[in-house]
């Protein structure tokens, strides 16, 4: 995904005289063709977040169109009141490009994981928010932002569907379980593993890239009295929006993501997908359960636990 | 201290040689509507008034002008004098002071800049002016735009905040001839700044005049004093016990 960011902006950059690159020396490297052909608007600070959002936010109110690029960690959280400051607060808009993810780079430890940076960037007003879930996505949805004027948020990853669903982010319908079934909405890569988790289960799956904001007229019209959320950050950051489409209606929600406790564990981004219950068979757990409660209230038999685990 | 009616006695005949009207001390009285106002506000109403008077290129007429010079007020608090500049110039109506931080004023004890004509950023948290003031530099430069310019005021103590090292740190390495900075130097910054403030920008490429924070000419010609490639520095000094 970073690489069809990279070639999509250096197009931007030259098709475009309104586009500005802010980076904070990541990626830097591979911006080195485009900064050389436009040096004032492709603009790496150092290692400076502050400053990055604070250039962004003063390129936006001399009429550019900034893109803000760094490690979701130091893009988002480590200089999160210039998003609010100097870009919301002054009505300037950017749009901010991730990567990382909650842990594309797991076995660089907590200082480079990012599951909160939806939720964060969820606390402010009128942000889009992307999540694609396939590099092919990537092309269609960071020109459409960039040409429109509000601010967004384009969360990249290192992990992907088998298959891209381009579009404009409202739900795609995957798999039709038919009237009746459960509705689970897949976001970004979650969806292939959802998809395998359920399987022959009574379960309708959905997909989008855009969880803000979020398509609810697509999710009240798939969506009978049971919903279930599977998002590639934090647990339940979509759940009050689902509540909010869903108020006026009986119905049961579970919300899976990554969990908010610090796993002080390494290895791989799958390893950190199973630890979460993100991979198939943790999903396939969670949903069954939530589909059966009775089930769930059983004290599990190691044969049970056997089968998941 | 000096009592409230010495200094602005002083103010009105500091702006009186300039403007025959005495127009900032009326109207920073209607602003102060019977409060006390922290020396901050009377520590900045010179430099204010001698760049809304003789250095900026802007009016109401040119506020949303692209080639107009932009003045960034990152100390949000010394907004005092600030909207009576304003209101001395045009920008807003003298009637907007009698209701400052009212219920349905549109100024209040920082400055938006969506609800305030002439603001050019909404500040209060220390240390953003500076990073918004080094973008627009760099957007001008980038459209072309090579005759406005960038002014930012920030306080002594406001340097505190390391956002501020970063801006100066890259406008220097950047070049970037289009940007001063005032410092508002009432020695208030808690742990101070040995050396004085200037050295912390002329260690990084800036250029630096520290002068008298009262005297309306050396103001102008500090302010007026760029070389034209590098960044400046203003540090405009005033009596600590007088304006914090």
């Amino acid at each position: 995904m970073r690489d069809s960011f990279v070639d999509t902006t250096t197009t931007l950059l030259a098709q475009e005289p309104r586009t500005a690159l802010v980076l904070a020396d990541i990626s830097a490297a591979l911006f080195t063709a485009a900064a050389e052909r436009h040096p004032d608007r492709v603009l790496n600070v150092g290692i400076r977040e502050q400053l990055m959002l604070g250039v962004a936010g003063g390129l936006a109110l001399t009429g550019l169109r900034p893109i803000v690029h760094s490690y979701a960690p130091f893009l988002v959280e480590r200089a999160y009141e210039q998003i609010k400051l100097d870009l919301d607060h002054q009505a300037a808009r950017a749009v901010l490009v991730s990567i990382g993810a909650s842990f594309d780079r797991a076995s660089a430890g907590r200082t480079h994981l990012s599951p909160a940076d939806v939720a964060l960037v969820d606390t402010l007003s009128g942000w889009t928010v992307h999540v694609p879930g396939h590099p092919d996505e990537v092309p269609g949805l960071l020109r459409t932002t960039v040409a429109a004027d509000g601010s967004a948020y384009l969360r990249l990853s290192t992990l992907s569907n088998g298959r891209p669903y381009p579009g404009d982010g409202d739900l795609v319908l995957v798999r039709d379980a038919g009237a009746g079934a459960a509705l689970l909405v897949a976001v970004g890569p979650t969806l292939d593993a959802a998809l395998a988790a359920t399987e022959g289960l009574p379960v309708t799956v959905a997909y989008t890239h855009r969880p803000r904001p979020f398509d609810t007229a697509g999710l009240r019209t798939l969506a009978d009295n049971e919903v279930i959320l599977v998002e590639p950050y934090l647990a339940g950051t979509s759940a009050r929006v689902v509540a909010a489409a869903l108020a006026d209606r009986p119905h049961r929600l579970l919300a899976l993501g990554v969990g908010r406790e610090e796993l002080r564990r390494y290895g791989s981004a799958e390893d950190h997908l199973r630890w979460h219950g993100l991979d198939p068979a943790g999903l396939r757990r969670s949903v069954t359960g939530f589909l059966t409660p009775a089930a769930a209230d059983r004290t599990p038999t190691p044969a049970m636990l056997g089968q998941y685990v | 201290m000096n009592s409230l009616a010495t200094i602005t006695t002083r103010v009105a005949e500091a702006a009186a040689p300039l403007d025959g009207r005495h127009p900032i001390a009326p109207l920073l009285e209607r602003v102060r509507a019977g409060r006390d106002f922290g020396p901050n506000v009377y520590s900045t109403l010179d430099v204010l008034w001698v760049l809304y008077d003789r250095i900026l290129r802007i009016t109401p007429a040119t506020a949303d002008d692209p080639d107009r010079d932009r003045f960034l007020l990152s100390k949000g608090h010394a907004v005092a004098g600030y909207y009576a500049v304003l209101a001395a110039k045009g920008f807003v109506p003298p009637g907007w002071l009698d209701d400052q931080g009212g219920p349905e004023s549109r100024l209040g004890d920082h400055p938006d800049r969506t609800l305030v004509p002439g603001v050019e950023i909404g500040s209060g948290s220390l240390g953003h002016g500076l990073g918004l003031a080094v973008g627009t530099a760099l957007g001008l430069r980038a459209q072309g735009l090579l005759d406005p310019r960038v002014y930012v005021l920030v306080g002594d103590a406001e340097l505190d905040e390391g956002s501020n090292h970063e801006a100066i740190a890259y406008a220097g390495a950047a070049g970037l001839g289009n940007l001063t900075a005032i410092v508002l130097d009432n020695a208030s910054a808690t742990h101070g700044w040995s050396g004085g403030p200037a050295t912390r920008f002329t260690v990084n490429g800036w250029t630096a005049a520290t002068v008298d924070g009262r005297d309306h000419d050396a103001l102008y010609a500090a302010l007026t004093g760029q070389h034209g490639h590098r960044p400046h520095v203003v540090v405009a000094v005033v009596d600590h016990e007088e304006g914090r």
